[in-house]
């Protein structure tokens, strides 16, 4: 313990001594943070600096090797990293699926020279990654997808169309699931590929969503050449590490839900006090209203503490329990929920798309409401979700 | 707060799981009903619980206690919950004998905890009344102050162990408020009659003709009962809202186990997709329900602010998620699930007697929501 507080007086004059002023109390969610890459254009200068520093000190990925440019903590360290900096109120200095997704990934699966090769870049925020998994005809049937890597010599030739390929129009890689063998059931003959998008051949279409934004892209591949070298783990192995990626993703999905939920800026009952006209710290003068909220507050209070038990058993060295099993499925739905309730709640207020008649909070929250009836599709659809939670859980036939 | 059970935690878990399964299977309940005696328990077993230390969880070890907390009587209440065994201790233990502890002067803890403790001594706490549904304060039987005590004037309903307590707490309001009384079994002017619930347990209407007790049968003060009413009644919500998380797991196995062996369209109907989905949907309930036990648990043990929320999150969950998994059960039996041959049924009843004491989770949401400042 004495070493933690020693690291922690450490970390504290470095992040004081550090840090951009001009950064600290902008505690922005991940989707406004620095995701870096080549395409990347700070919107603002300090964001550069911090993120050079940081990265320079191992801190963009405290727990990776030093040796790939990590910070070398142990994860006790690591919490402290972050304890600190949310005290200060100090960004992420980077964000983004080389960190959470592919970096790990690396880590596991990867050769040596995949990991030289891609991780630095990962913690400096050079390249920026993008998940290439379904495909138009593969949704919840992922391993049904279509993608061919036909063998060509030292190379692979890909042909196919991946969808729902989060920001990769500003993304620099592709981590993606391709075919290479037609002839094997569907989920042997499956490998899992990192791809150049500067390779000729690639190209990129965002897609409009309901919410107006266009996050997701649709990617294709036309006779694009890419090494054998690039093959992460075995060929027809990559199913396997697509499933491990792809828990990595559901839990990350399940905790900033969870964890943005427990955390709203303005509660659900202030919320409901300014448009029904009550008076601060007066009751929610709507019974509907109020039991509604009651019942999202105590969801979601459920859910945390839940998390919480999931990860107390995994610090005093339990087995993961059942529990974890259900995160992604009930963490996106109580996120729905409260979306939807804070819809009732703002009543007519909440029908605006933009323009005069409407408050900024007020035009977002329609944007974030219809971005949230993606979350229980995205990830694994919450109908594939209480399947596995039925045969891997419940021990339910097929 | 910890939500992970320690070793010495995990092992009163295992030892109580082990204990109920051998000594009290769910038939007992099928057997307590028919016989329709009004003690509707085992007193051999009860004594056989106190002799493993069960009874004096909570208590101070001066009273012959372990001095444990609630993190450690609810792994005790969820194995009893499992199959439904209806030994005393919501009365007992975890109403009259917290009011004591917490509340009690040091004469009347001589007097009763170590008797309670040993599993020789049996207690009530009459709180309920015909128009008082789930208000603690609701209280129309009177306490007339007479110079050396008081005299109690009222009737109290489905008062818990009744028949077999050898004192009755009783609360009653006087001049200067709500106090707790204590009454001895076979005072002059009290009367017992048993009722019969739905879930079998022992249950009376208590009625107070000018019964007389000295000043010193006050617990705590006078005017201090309603409040101490309110802590000793969140304590048992706590243990109650664990035997109901024991209930709604033996029913889901029960349920599971019905899903895969039962055969319709030459296949097990527990491979039906419309079935899958509900009992994920059932298994996700019981989860949460769980992680809000524990915290509550905690929560009193270790005296945080935010008990009563915690209380009202966990009765809140654990009384839908019950109700859920037991109305689900017997649908998904069939027309099984409907006769009184199969456990099943009991199940379906406890939830139900279970949400509909202490509060149902209308009421805590609404609680919540109060304690929340909205």
């Amino acid at each position: 313990m004495a070493d933690l507080d020693t690291f922690r007086s450490e970390v504290g004059s470095w992040l004081d001594a550090n840090c951009p002023e001009a950064l600290k109390g902008d505690r922005t969610s991940a989707i406004d943070g620095v995701w870096g890459g080549r395409k990347w254009e700070p919107t603002r200068p300090e964001q550069r600096t911090w993120l050079e520093r940081a990265s320079a000190q191992g801190y963009t990925a405290p727990t990776w090797p030093k040796e790939y440019g990590g910070g070398g903590l142990s994860p006790a360290e690591a919490k402290v990293l972050s304890q600190e900096m949310a005290a200060r109120r100090i960004p992420a200095p980077l964000t983004g699926f080389g960190l959470s997704m592919i970096g790990p990934t690396l880590l596991r699966f990867g050769t040596e020279e995949q990991k030289q090769e891609h991780l630095t870049k990962i913690t400096r925020g050079e390249i920026r990654w993008c998940q290439g998994y379904s495909e138009p005809g593969a949704g919840s049937d992922l391993a049904g997808l279509q993608t061919r890597a036909e063998d060509d010599g030292d190379h692979y030739l890909i042909n196919g169309t991946k969808v729902w390929t989060s920001y990769a129009d500003q993304s620099d890689w592709i981590f993606a699931l391709v075919r290479t063998d037609p002839d094997a059931k569907k989920q042997e003959g499956i490998t899992f590929l990192l791809i150049d998008m500067d390779s000729p051949g690639v190209s990129v279409s965002p897609i409009l969503l309901i919410s107006g934004s266009s996050p997701f892209c649709e990617t294709y591949f036309k006779d694009v050449r890419v090494p054998k070298a690039n093959v992460v783990s075995d060929v027809n192995a990559g199913w396997t590490v697509a499933k491990a990626l792809l828990g990595h993703e559901r839990s990350m999905i399940a905790d900033a839900f969870g964890g943005g939920a427990g955390g709203a800026k303005r509660s659900l009952a202030d919320r409901a006090r300014r448009y029904l006209g009550d008076a601060a710290d007066a009751p929610v003068s709507d019974a509907s209203l109020r039991e509604r909220i009651a019942q999202a507050e105590l969801d979601t209070r459920a859910f945390l503490l839940t998390v919480q038990r999931a990860k107390d058993a995994a610090k005093a060295g339990q087995q993961p329990g059942p529990e974890s099993s259900i995160f992604k499925v009930y963490g996106t739905e109580i996120n729905q929920r409260r979306a939807e309730l804070m819809v009732s709640i703002a009543g007519p207020s909440a029908l605006g798309w933009e323009g005069p008649g409407f408050e900024d909070d007020e035009l977002q929250l329609t944007r974030d409401w219809l971005r949230t009836r993606g979350n229980t599709i995205e990830g694994g659809t919450s109908e594939v979700q209480r399947n596995i939670i039925a045969k891997r859980v419940l021990g339910l036939p097929d | 707060m910890q939500l992970a059970l320690t070793e010495d935690q995990d092992l009163i878990a295992k030892t109580a799981a082990d204990f109920v399964a051998e000594n009290s299977p769910v038939s007992r309940v099928r057997e307590l009903r028919d016989q329709a005696d009004a003690t509707g328990f085992s007193r051999a077993l009860w004594k056989e619980m106190a002799d493993l230390g069960w009874v004096g969880i909570p208590f101070d070890e001066a009273h012959g206690g372990a001095g444990l907390g609630m993190a450690e009587l609810v792994l005790v209440m969820e194995a009893l919950g499992r199959s439904l065994a209806p030994e005393p201790f919501l009365s007992t233990v975890l109403l009259a004998g917290q009011a004591l502890a917490r509340g009690g002067s040091e004469p009347q803890q001589k007097d009763w905890l170590p008797g309670l403790v040993a599993g020789e001594k049996i207690l009530s706490l009459a709180y309920q009344e015909a128009r008082s549904r789930y208000d603690l304060g609701s209280v129309e039987t009177r306490a007339e102050a007479t110079g050396d005590g008081f005299r109690l004037t009222g009737e109290k309903i489905q008062v818990l162990d009744a028949a077999s307590a050898d004192a009755i707490l009783v609360s009653a309001r006087g001049d200067a408020g709500v106090g707790l009384y204590l009454v001895q079994a076979g005072s002059a002017g009290l009367a017992i009659e048993p009722q019969t619930r739905l879930d079998g347990r022992s249950a009376a209407i208590v009625r107070l003709d000018g019964v007389a007790v000295g000043s010193d049968a006050v617990v705590g003060t006078p005017a201090g009962g309603g409040e101490l009413l309110e802590r000793v009644v969140d304590v048992a919500t706590v243990g109650l809202c664990a035997e109901m998380l024991g209930g709604m797991h033996e029913a889901f196995d029960l349920t599971l186990a019905h899903l895969k062996e039962r055969q319709q369209f030459d296949v097990p109907i527990g491979s039906f997709q419309a079935l899958k989905h509900r009992a994920a949907d059932v298994f996700i309930e019981l989860e949460l329900a769980r992680s809000t036990v524990m915290a509550a648990a905690r929560a009193v043990d270790e005296q945080s602010d935010d008990v009563a929320k915690l209380v009202s999150l966990a009765k809140a969950r654990c009384s839908d998620a019950y109700v859920l998994a037991t109305n689900e059960a017997v649908q998904m039996f069939g027309g099984v699930g409907m006769t009184d041959e199969y456990d099943i049924g009991f199940y379906m009843k406890r939830a139900r007697a279970a949400e509909m004491t202490f509060g149902d989770a209308a009421f805590h949401r609404d609680r919540w929501a109060r304690l929340a400042g909205y």
